[in-house]
């Protein structure tokens, strides 16, 4: 495999990938239903509602209402889809999820937008860095957070061929797109985008753009990175991960979510019963954030690649 | 059969299902015996003469009409009147809340017993999930119906007044909800935990059609399902308030919130079940 550099002509927000991505399968698939409280902009699940305005229904300010009629639509054979803010999503209705959905394996598709600390502004309230921990614990769940536009609408896609409740975790900030538009998703199946041998770097959601920027300057500094694509946390790819890590022998994970509940503590919990190696695990240090620009967010809580390549060469000196 | 005759058939399945509750409660000496058999003769209305089932059970419930338990403690109920209805062979009442049974102590679609369709016990969502399948009824072309049965006390979660207002206001009237009114919770009274004040007014003010009933009294129950029936595809859901007596059927267990979770002993049991005829046969 020649290594590639990734690079890219367009920005675009994550959750366009996912309003695309419901209005596409909404075609598609009759039984796709679509449930929103107050936020349809916000989701991008404008065009699904006027197009199919049968097929979506407006809830309100009311996510555990939500989840629930979410969960007795399944009854009946529909599909449906809820959509929210990640906040909203997991933390405000975890015992609906849990008890409605995930016990009672009823076929729901958890979308949650604004998530993690790239939403920016709107600050601490709104900006979850703890929903992945949430709804990984829960058994019977799939967890998954695509990387950019192309993969949200694709992996928006894939869910509804799945049967069982699936929380798909995505974002606000326009951000780039690096991936193909035809590119195979398939469900608990990592993808490697760079082929290394020095150090395997993990990356999901937004992070896997920042790995493949650390990646290009490790690079011209003589060390070969393994970047690899975990957009499904739950199951995780455990072949792939272990792998790879044989390989290189050292290991970095990146997310845009607290370092406690995340993929890094995922990994290491496979390794440390597998194959025991040094690693690093990039998140957010177990605090709240705040309000600032996207960027600037990424940059004061270390989710910048500049992190990550202070983390590899860290590693691999041993330190 | 006309009506006096079915209503005898009735009160006989009632006196029997009243017993395995008892006994179901006392054997594993946990439980939830008050709810209940205040409830019993609701139940048995239900699944013995007001709904269109099927006890092949299919999760899906096309062309028929389902049933929600939203407050799941009083699962020793439901689990006799589906026993005894045809999902499952009544010896399987022994299994009650033991190692490996189907019969959890709180309903449960996890180890596939046949005849519930969601998970219940952690209070207040029950209503939701029986508009979610009224919806999809509805956009499935079933004209079948809705049934969703809730605890008084349980309207003091925050969802069930979601799910309230989100009814009404979507038109979702091929449902019939029916509360159990007994007044009595965990700590005490509801009127003294959290009044649900003058609750008639509250749900006609969310849009609902109110209709009140004696849920332990067969002609009262019958008639007030009828009349709920000619009520739906108007626009409206429709709302049960059904007065029910906690303990109903055991003297010394009616009208105390202290029968709430609490097992008879041996001779509870055995006071208990000389009052209550075995009409069917005990499992």
């Amino acid at each position: 495999m020649e290594r590639k550099e990734y690079t890219y002509t367009e920005k675009k927000d994550t959750r366009s990938g996912f309003g695309d991505g419901l209005y596409e399968i909404g075609k598609k698939n009759k039984n796709v239903v679509a449930l929103c409280a107050d936020l349809t902009g916000s989701l991008k699940m404008n065009q699904f509602k006027s197009d199919f305005p049968e097929r979506f229904f407006q809830v309100g300010i009311a996510e555990a209402n939500m989840m629930g009629i979410a969960a007795g639509m399944t009854i009946g054979g529909k599909i449906p889809y809820t959509g929210t803010f990640a906040n909203f999503s997991t933390g405000r209705v975890y015992d609906q999820i849990r008890q409605s959905i995930a016990y009672s394996g009823k076929n729901v598709k958890i979308c949650a937008s604004h998530a993690g600390i790239t939403l920016g502004e709107d600050g601490a309230t709104h900006q979850i860095l703890e929903d992945i921990g949430m709804m990984k614990m829960l058994p019977g769940m799939t967890v998954i957070n695509p990387c950019d536009y192309n993969q949200t609408k694709l992996a928006t896609i894939a869910i509804a061929d799945h049967i069982g409740p699936v929380y798909l975790r995505f974002g606000r900030p326009k951000w780039p797109i690096f991936t193909k538009e035809n590119e195979n998703f398939i469900i608990g199946q990592a993808i490697k985008f760079i082929e290394g041998r020095d150090v395997s770097i993990f990356a999901t959601g937004h992070m896997l753009w920042q790995a493949l920027e650390a990646e290009k300057s490790l690079y011209k500094m003589g060390i070969s990175s393994e970047v690899i694509n975990v957009h499904t946390i739950k199951p995780l790819d455990k072949n792939t991960i272990l792998k790879s890590a044989k390989k290189t022998g050292h290991v970095v994970s990146c997310e845009e979510h607290n370092v406690i509940g995340g993929l890094g503590e995922s990994i290491s919990r496979l390794l440390s019963e597998n194959n025991p190696c040094p690693m690093k695990i990039i998140g957010v240090n177990d605090t709240f954030g705040e309000s600032g620009k996207p960027l600037d967010l990424l940059e004061k809580y270390k989710l910048d690649p500049n992190t990550i390549k202070k983390a590899v060469i860290d590693l691999i000196n041993n330190k | 059969m006309n009506n006096s005759t079915k209503i005898e058939e009735l009160k006989n399945i009632s006196s029997q299902v009243r017993r395995d509750i008892v006994r179901m409660v006392h054997k594993v000496q946990s439980g939830h015996p008050g709810g209940s058999l205040g409830c019993t003769d609701f139940f048995v209305s239900l699944f013995f003469h007001v709904m269109k089932k099927n006890p092949s059970f299919k999760m899906e419930g096309g062309n028929e009409d389902i049933f929600f338990l939203s407050n799941g403690h009083i699962s020793p109920v439901f689990y006799s009147v589906l026993a005894r209805s045809g999902y499952f062979d009544i010896k399987e009442l022994d299994s009650f809340r033991k190692l490996n049974s189907r019969l959890q102590g709180h309903p449960a679609t996890h180890e596939k017993l046949p005849g519930v369709r969601v998970a219940s016990g952690s209070l207040g969502q029950g209503l939701s999930v029986a508009i979610g399948a009224a919806i999809t009824k509805k956009l499935n072309n079933d004209k079948n119906l809705v049934y969703v049965l809730l605890g008084d006390g349980e309207l003091q979660e925050g969802q069930i007044w979601e799910a309230l207002m989100f009814a009404a206001h979507n038109k979702v009237d091929n449902i019939i909800a029916t509360i159990d009114y007994n007044g009595q919770q965990i700590d005490g009274q509801v009127d003294e935990v959290n009044s649900l004040l003058n609750l008639k007014d509250k749900l006609e003010s969310f849009g609902w059609k109110v209709i009140e009933s004696d849920g332990n009294d067969f002609n009262s129950i019958l008639n007030i399902m009828n009349e709920a029936k000619k009520n739906l595809n108007n626009g409206y859901p429709v709302i049960n308030i059904m007065k029910t007596i906690m303990g109903k059927g055991v003297d010394f267990m009616e009208n105390s919130h202290k029968w709430h979770g609490i097992p008879p002993n041996d001779e509870q049991l055995s006071e208990a079940l000389s009052q209550l005829e075995e009409t069917l046969g005990d499992y």
